[in-house]
């Protein structure tokens, strides 16, 4: 490794190569080391909105989140829609495409017509649906609403969630058909002709031979799938639901939000931003264990 | 027969993912009103000029979308090209020189992969309104700028070409820029297309970072300013203009999508494996 | 740049010659940041372009910074780099944040007294300037744009149910019978809706019963209050919308404005909102509707008094390097738009109260309220006597988060997960926690 290495670095100059790593430093530590030094510093202290007082308080505020039974409500909550969101568009995903591969003609097509929603924005998305749903503006739910179904939302915690668990869903499909086909389509002909010629039916093959060689893969979607439905889903919620009705969609993302940016309590906020990054850098890791590769 | 089940399960999920589009598509034909009552109709309506010009040309209690496109686009792209140019000398300085601390560089740029924006809101609020940045197109351009996906993937390319390469350009007495410019960034080529593609929609589609940071109706980014067209109620939703302003929106991130689908999925996947 | 400007004046001032050197100099640029979105902003916008019109010294830049609790953070945001705007446009609920943090904004009445420009605060309704004022009386911001809570019923529901349209339900047994039998007569597809749930049913709701929302006069006297709206009227209230929902005679059409479409759009026939709200029902219902004042429960004792107020106003933001011209600009400024005929023409086109006594003169003179008595029905209201210390207001800090958090536990009570009085509980103790962090970091 070394020896290769040193190799492929000709270059012995001293100062150039930092001269080009200097706009990437910069941007890091301005927007990233900064912020997250300052996040960790002010997790510690409490402080009016303007910033004008600044009391250290130690760990209280997370204490505060620890005993707060709405926050720890959040948490399961999180937790429960991304495996949700995840196990949803994995499964539809990686279905779908094990159709184009195995079933279909004309798959550049199908590939179109299934990866297009990976371009729009989930509050777009939401947006969308909402004006599909809606109560009483949608087709859908008003339709609903006449059908004396209790089609509402807006006060139904419930439904609320489980929309904002379905649209996150929805869009995510398309991500996790342009892998599992992706990857499907790099597995070896010759292993799926000589199972044909065994006799296997193609769900056989599907299942004995296709999901177990694409499982990296898979594994890798799981990660990538969990960490869509922990922050992207902002977008969505914040279109939709607001976090409501009473609390039924509020994701630790939007809880940070929330508690930073309209009710100004920077130290609360502050603290939920370091147990982000403790969740965020749980689930990377898990991600460089699942590609089996180091930095 | 099993074809035609595949073809009837395939058919009903594209129909799936489309049919929100499509409504909205028939939103943006009728007039809000009726829209707004509840009595929305099933066949298209005679207001797509009226809703399309509406939106472009005034929008709904936001800038005008031509106005809005315009910001998305500019920040779409200034993420992508930043992105790519931090990406393209980080990578080139971290493969091809040798330098003392090279691994603290590293693991510095490594770092950001493990923090979203979102979950360093409120703190990077404060540092770019502290250093002036607020309501300007740096600020919603730079912050997104730390990111290490686009720096690994290039360091993996680079480090995949032949080592012969960079021989010859050294017998030739290349110095590095040189051999940078003429030899690394043509091959770099198609890398960075795709790398492109996959950034331009991450940028177009950001929602929080924006929503924060532009307070200014005319910085406001399209897809922020169609869920504010939305509101908070305080009058009937203009539903034909927002429906024609949604469509705007999320036409162009998919148009470069299935334009530039081989491109887009390639880069797609080296960029997140 | 800034300094050369103050340099001239100076010299100005020195040689004697301010007529010359003003028309060299720029003129002043006062900044203001608004929420309002068309057609309202058009005041804002057209207050501007006459005050810049009338005069040559300063020149007022009004700038749309979204949503109230999006410039309140810009605003924020804006005092903690160093920058504030000159004058902010910021919701009611904002009151004791921005009046809490020392030297974040300068009070209206000392602003007006360091330029030496009379002032007269009293000109305002007694509602009105107590809910901006300090304990003490002195006005902190100019009140812009300010309705109060009252009822709006659609007239032809009313007919059909056999009800008489001009003579609406007063109080709230009143207004169940009214929405049962529209309901039965299947005049609309519900009895009751309600805009801004946490400000009109509880903050509205205990200041007309004349019951306190919170210990230390609402918070009026101190940081130290504490939150006491979990009494039995709230509580029943809060058990009667559950209840009334349950049995079709209410729909919850969400917060903030939400609620009023299932009002315009025909949905509900009795509809508890923001008086304003008015121009938008004239604009978008199809059917006749009529306005009247704020129900009560008629067994509490000496309710109704008069109702509180909610709304905008505009805050003269300060800042160490800020100068005394710039002062003088915004002052002027507040000035030129408080004239009587100006206060009039844009609160009598929108619907919301007129503000001060000589606003509210200068339109009966002029017949307004002879052509339009439904416009009488928020004045009389909210002027109905001098405040108590029930329904002055209130001021207490975090408000924004206490008013979501009694809306988190309405909506939990709708959802039929605990009854009203659990919910005022919680969010008492939930509420009560946002006080005690506000005190511990606002110094006096």
């Amino acid at each position: 490794m070394s020896r290769e290495a040193a190799a492929r670095e000709p270059f012995g100059e001293a100062v150039l190569p930092w001269l080009l790593l200097a706009p990437q430093l910069a941007v890091t530590g301005i927007f990233f080391l900064w912020p997250a030094a300052w996040a960790f510093w002010q997790s510690f202290h409490i402080s009016d909105a303007f910033g004008t007082s600044l009391i250290f308080v130690g760990l209280e505020n997370y204490v505060l989140l620890a005993e707060d039974p709405l926050y720890r409500d959040a948490v399961v909550r999180s937790f429960v829609f991304a495996s949700l969101v995840a196990g949803f568009a994995l499964g539809v995903g990686v279905g779908l495409a094990l159709l184009v591969e195995n079933g279909a003609r004309r798959k550049r097509v199908w590939q179109a017509l299934l990866t297009w929603p990976y371009a729009l924005a989930p509050a777009t998305a939401g947006v969308l649906w909402l004006f599909l749903l809606h109560p009483s503006v949608g087709l859908i739910g008003t339709a609903l609403v006449r059908a004396d179904t209790g089609w509402d939302w807006r006060i139904n915690g419930t439904q609320a969630f489980l929309l904002v668990v379905g649209i996150a869903a929805w869009k995510q499909v398309a991500y996790n058909f342009i892998f599992a086909f992706a990857a499907l389509l790099a597995l070896p002909r010759s292993l799926i002709e000589a199972a044909e010629m065994d006799g296997a039916g193609k769900a056989r093959i599907a299942w004995s031979i296709q999901l177990p060689l694409i499982a990296p893969t898979l594994f890798f979607l799981i990660v990538v799938n969990l960490v869509y439905a922990f922050f992207d889903s902002f977008g969505l919620i914040h279109a939709l639901t607001r976090g409501g009705p009473a609390n039924a969609t509020e994701t630790l993302v939007y809880r940070a939000f929330v508690d930073g940016h309209v009710n100004h309590d920077l130290g609360r906020s502050a603290a939920q931003s370091v147990v982000l990054l403790v969740v965020v850098a749980a689930l990377t890791l898990l991600q460089f264990r699942a590609m089996g590769r180091r930095p | 027969m099993k074809r035609s089940l595949a073809f009837l399960t395939l058919s009903v999920a594209a129909f799936l993912l489309l049919a929100p589009v499509l409504v909205a598509l028939l939103g943006a034909t009728q007039p809000s009103e009726v829209i707004a009552r509840g009595s929305m109709a099933w066949l298209p309506g005679g207001e797509t000029a009226r809703n399309l010009g509406e939106a472009l040309t005034q929008g709904a209690g936001t800038a005008p979308v031509w106005r809005l496109l315009l910001n998305s686009a500019v920040m779409a792209a200034g993420i992508a090209a930043g992105k790519i140019v931090l990406s393209l000398l980080s990578a080139f300085a971290l493969v091809y020189f040798r330098v003392r601390g090279r691994g603290i560089a590293f693991a510095l740029i490594f770092l950001t992969l493990l923090l979203p924006v979102e979950v360093r809101i409120v703190p990077t609020y404060d540092v770019v309104v502290k250093m002036g940045l607020s309501d300007s197109m740096g600020g919603l351009i730079l912050p997104l700028l730390a990111s290490a996906t686009g720096t690994l993937l290039l360091r993996q390319f680079m480090r995949d070409l032949p080592r012969e390469l960079v021989d010859a350009a050294r017998i030739d007495g290349a110095g590095p820029l040189a051999f940078f410019w003429h030899i690394l960034l043509p091959l770099s080529r198609t890398s960075v297309a795709a790398l492109g593609v996959v950034l331009f929609v991450y940028g177009w589609n950001q929602y929080l970072w924006p929503l924060l940071i532009v307070t200014r109706a005319e910085l406001d980014t399209v897809i922020v300013a169609v869920v504010k067209m939305i509101g908070t109620g305080e009058a009937m939703s203009d539903w034909g203009a927002i429906m024609a302003a949604a469509i705007l929106a999320l036409l162009p991130p998919v148009i470069v999508v299935l334009a530039l689908q081989r491109l887009f999925v390639r880069g797609l996947i080296s960029a997140e494996k | 740049m800034n300094s050369t400007r103050r340099g001239l004046s100076a010299l100005a001032g020195g040689i004697a010659l301010p007529s010359l050197a003003r028309a060299q100099a720029q003129p002043i640029e006062i900044s203001l940041w608004f929420s309002l979105t068309r057609p309202l902003s058009d005041i804002v916008e057209g207050f501007a372009r006459d005050f810049n019109a009338s005069q040559t010294r300063f020149r007022v830049v009004p700038t749309f910074k979204g949503v109230y609790p999006e410039s309140l953070a810009a605003a924020i945001a804006a005092v903690r780099a160093g920058n504030p705007p000159h004058i902010l446009h910021a919701a009611e609920i904002a009151t004791a944040t921005l009046s809490s943090a020392p030297g974040v904004a300068k009070p209206v009445q000392d602003l007006f007294q360091e330029a030496g420009i009379a002032f007269d605060a009293d000109d305002y309704l007694p509602a009105i300037r107590q809910y901006y004022s300090t304990p003490q009386g002195k006005l902190l911001a100019i009140p812009f744009f300010v309705p109060t809570g009252v009822v709006f019923y659609n007239k032809d529901a009313f007919r059909r149910a056999g009800l008489d349209p001009d003579r609406p339900p007063t109080t709230w047994s009143g207004v169940k019978e009214a929405a049962e039998r529209i309901v039965a007569a299947r005049a609309a597809a519900t009895g009751i809706s309600t805009a801004w749930p946490g400000m009109l049913q509880l903050e509205h709701l205990l200041a007309f019963h004349n019951q306190p929302y919170a210990t230390r006069g609402n918070g009026f006297q101190g940081l130290d209050a504490e939150l006491v709206f979990n009494n039995p009227t709230a509580a029943r209230h809060f058990q009667n919308l559950a209840d009334w929902q349950r049995a079709g005679l209410f729909k919850y059409g969400g917060r903030d404005f939400n609620g009023d479409s299932v009002f315009v759009s025909g949905e509900s026939a009795i509809h508890i909102a923001a008086s304003s709200v008015q121009l938008r029902i004239q604009r978008e219902a199809n059917f006749a509707s009529g306005i009247s004042t704020l129900p009560y429960y008629d067994d509490v004792p000496g309710a109704p008094v008069n109702s509180i107020i909610s709304g905008s106003n505009f805050w003269s933001l300060a800042h160490p390097r800020r100068t005394a011209d710039e002062y003088r600009g915004v002052a002027e400024f507040l000035r030129f738009i408080t004239q009587p005929q100006r206060v009039f023409a844009y609160t009598s086109e929108s619907w919301v109260l007129p503000n001060t006594r000589s606003a509210f003169e200068y339109g009966r003179a002029q017949g307004f309220y002879d052509r339009t008595p439904d416009a009488l029905v928020a004045y009389r209201q909210v002027t109905k006597q001098e405040p108590t210390g029930n329904s002055r207001g209130i001021r207490l800090g975090g408000l924004t988060e206490i008013r979501s958090i009694v809306e988190e536990e309405l909506e939990r009570t709708l959802q039929g997960g605990q009854t009203g009085q659990q919910a005022l509980d919680r969010a008492r103790t939930r509420g009560n926690q946002v006080l005690r962090n506000f005190e511990r970091t606002a110094r006096r």
